[in-house]
């Protein structure tokens, strides 16, 4: 089968689990044949800062990082993100957006406002746009911490990877104890997307 | 086996496959991880040390004893390290000697974007670039032979995208290799004046061999494409031209010092224009320039930051973009912050409304420079804080406005000893405050010569850094409490107005690395006057909605710095 060139750009804040997100991602393409590069900057990640993950999947893939409008996919954590990353997308890009809105310092402290239009900027670049409420799902399931594999669910049911994979990538990367909650979580973003 | 390996994953593993069996290192961003994945292996024996320069010293040492050795660093560790290293090329090694060292362009985390393969030819050693992590790896263990082979340390020279990518690897097998004996040799290893010229005559020498080496090297070859375009490239801008020129024809250079001129002039000959794509300076440009080849380079290509396949692009391939680029400036900016609950907090509110100067360091403090904390006015490299603020309280005088220097606990060890003796030598009139919070927070939390811990986390000697700095001559060396902001102003204010040298040491451990986690606060609204004093210690646990201060319990860590400063007291911790 022919491997199409698949392009993901990972957004969020740090502490969201999107770098373990994007290393599981990367891992079920590599599991199904493909080559992968993934590319991130974490010297920040704990402390807050923004974070984004580059994860090219192809037959022959060499830069580590997406050209700009190349995204086939934006798997959003936090909705500003999305916005400082959209030079990434054009029409042909799917944005998956949690619609979690996190603070940061300078609006948190009143200074700056948080942007009140992200959906309709989006929506100039592209009109493949699914949202989701990942964080309250996820605590439904029992636990907020595995909102990354609501929204690596989603991303998962349009990716051209077996259903199969999945398991088994979490199975192997996940803590023993966590690794149903996070198929379960997964299970629940697969499904949002299914019935949209 | 095929396995999905960051570049610093794939270093480690090289260096096991290639038979080392002993590693030290000062952590580093991005270099860091590269020895915490070598001491996972259980052939191979690792530390950290409290520089680099005493990383690299160390590794001479085990490279002495016969022992194949890596030393890491960043590329700023290597200016620490310069000294030995500079001096380690004449002696030359009797085992194989790696040096890994990682540039950072783009600065993601580093205080310059110096290019280190300058300092190849500075040392006049062997410098290897990959540009993936497959690369990565066989880079390693080739560097091992060629140290063997011409008797020279070899340097690996790495960059951000390299050490932090996840890229496909084809591991192999490790390499067994024996220890061989320590011989004695005084003429090659002992460099006084006249053993070191005879040496250096050597260096000159192994350096023609290794051209000769370069040459033939499977390490830097030609990919045939167009005659038209012809792409002389190194390390990670590689993987960006491929993507941005598919057709073209490339030289890849993946030793570039020293430099491959034959092969250089005839693909030059083979092609009708050639670009020379690298990343910061014109390294390889100048050289190939200076062979009266003409290209393309950095006259249309950024020296500032990392290169990526649309830098490239705009630069090099007149484009129609198919969209406006947006532009998300205006957007309200997160950078990283200290955490909730760190105890640098506690310290900076303490020293805030003294109003002094403060010259900082390298480390997670330096997060204190952003609004509204602002705290520092000064950060060169690791250590300076302390002879700065030093230099400058001689300079400006007793009735000038008064300077702390501030560094944390592992800067301190790592370059700040000397700093204090100098301050007890030369009858400092500068404060200085140690911000111990018991690990090297900033890399991720490794273990240092105060911590009691070893990089295999086994009990060990711990400094006792009071018992030090009075040592080194400073008689006012006192302990503060981070978290009692009251009491360490108090001490701070009091050793700011002695005509002498104090060392205040703040003590509380980071508290993501020793897991505390204390009853979160809330803000009783009743009692809150809306003042904003709690906003302006930059808490990531504390919001304001419409000038309202409440409380984020999920990241809350309860250290009540925001409850000592409120002064309405309207800050309480929550009733379980």
């Amino acid at each position: 089968m022919e491997k199409q060139d698949c392009n993901i750009l990972i957004v969020g804040v740090g502490g969201q689990g999107n770098i373990l997100a994007g290393k599981i991602i990367s891992e079920a393409f590599v599991a199904e044949g493909y080559d992968v590069k993934q590319s991130e900057v974490h010297g920040m990640a704990q402390r807050g800062g923004a974070v984004s993950a580059h994860v090219r999947a192809g037959a022959k893939v060499y830069s580590p990082l997406i050209p700009e409008t190349d995204a086939d996919f934006i798997l959003s954590f936090e909705q500003l993100e999305t916005l400082r990353y959209l030079n990434y997308a054009s029409r042909k890009t799917t944005v998956i957006l949690n619609t979690l809105r996190s603070d940061p310092p300078s609006v948190a402290i009143g200074r700056e406002e948080y942007p009140a239009d992200v959906l309709e900027k989006i929506r100039k670049k592209t009109k493949k746009i699914i949202t989701l409420d990942a964080n309250s799902i996820a605590k439904e399931l029992g636990t907020e911490r595995v909102t990354n594999s609501v929204l690596v669910g989603c991303l998962a049911a349009l990716l051209p990877l077996k259903k199969s994979v999945w398991g088994k990538m979490y199975r192997k990367f996940v803590k023993e104890k966590l690794v149903d909650i996070n198929l379960k979580a997964l299970e629940a973003g697969m499904e949002l997307v299914g019935k949209s | 086996m095929k396995q999905l390996l960051t570049g610093n994953e794939a270093i480690a593993r090289g260096a096991w496959e290639a038979g080392a069996t002993f590693a030290a290192a000062y952590p580093g961003t991005p270099s860091t991880e590269i020895t915490e994945n070598l001491a996972q292996y259980e052939e191979i024996y690792a530390e950290w040390a409290p520089n680099e320069k005493v990383a690299l010293e160390v590794g001479i040492g085990a490279a002495m004893a016969g022992r194949r050795t890596i030393v890491s660093l960043k590329h700023v560790g290597l200016n620490v390290a310069a000294d030995p290293f500079c001096t380690f090329s004449y002696t030359g090694t009797p085992t194989g000697f790696v040096l890994i060292c990682a540039d950072d362009p783009e600065m993601h985390s580093s205080q310059n974007e110096q290019d280190n393969r300058y300092y190849a030819k500075l040392a006049k050693v062997p410098l290897l670039e990959p540009s993936d992590s497959q690369e990565a790896l066989d880079a390693v263990k080739t560097a091992f032979d060629i140290s063997e082979n011409f008797d020279t340390p070899v340097l690996v020279i790495t960059t951000t995208r390299v050490n932090h990518s996840r890229t496909i690897v084809n591991t192999g097998r490790r390499k067994r290799v024996k220890q061989k004996p320590f011989v004695q040799n005084p003429p090659k290893y002992v460099m006084v004046p006249a053993f070191a010229r005879k040496r250096h005559k050597f260096v000159e020498e192994r350096t023609a061999h290794l051209k000769e080496y370069s040459e033939k090297s499977p390490l830097n070859f030609i990919e045939k494409g167009s005659k038209e375009i012809g792409v002389v490239t190194s390390g990670v801008a590689y993987q960006y031209a491929k993507e941005v020129f598919p057709d073209a024809s490339f030289l890849k250079l993946g030793m570039t010092n020293p430099l491959p001129e034959k092969l250089i002039r005839k693909f030059a000959k083979s092609v009708k224009k050639i670009y020379v794509i690298e990343e910061l300076e014109p390294f390889l440009e100048d050289s190939i320039k200076a062979l009266g080849i003409e290209v393309i380079g950095k006259s249309k290509l950024p020296v500032c930051g990392e290169l990526n396949p649309d830098i490239i692009k705009n630069a090099l391939v007149r484009r129609r973009r198919p969209h406006p680029v947006e532009d998300a400036s205006g957007l309200p900016m997160r950078p990283p912050n200290l955490c909730a609950g760190c105890p640098h907090r506690g310290t900076y509110t303490a020293l805030k409304p003294l109003k002094t100067i403060v010259f900082g360091d390298i480390g997670c403090y330096t997060l204190g420079v952003l609004p509204p904390l602002s705290m520092h006015d000064m950060c060169v490299c690791m250590g300076a804080s302390i002879g700065v603020s030093h230099g400058y309280a001689k300079a400006a005088g007793k009735d000038a406005q008064k300077c702390v220097g501030v560094l944390g606990d592992s800067t301190f060890l790592h370059s700040g000893l000397t700093g204090v003796l100098e301050m007890a030598y030369n009858k400092g009139l500068n404060t200085v405050i140690i911000l111990d919070n018991r690990t090297t927070a900033m890399t991720g939390g490794q273990e240092h010569a105060a911590t009691g811990r070893t990089l295999q986390g086994d009990d060990t000697n711990a400094v006792d850094l009071v018992e030090v700095c009075k040592a080194l001559g400073i008689k006012n060396t006192f302990r503060v409490d981070p978290f009692k902001i009251r009491e360490t102003r108090k001490v701070i204010r009091r050793e700011l107005a002695k005509d002498a040298p104090s060392v205040l040491i703040s003590t509380a451990p980071c508290p993501l690395r020793a897991k505390i986690r204390h009853t979160p606060m809330f803000v009783d609204e009743a009692v809150c006057n809306e003042c904003g004093g709690c906003l302006r210690i930059n808490c990531p646990a504390i919001t304001s909605s419409g000038g309202k201060p409440s409380i984020n319990t999920f990241l809350c860590n309860g250290c009540t710095v925001c409850a000592q400063i409120c002064p309405k007291k309207a800050i309480k911790v929550i009733k379980k």
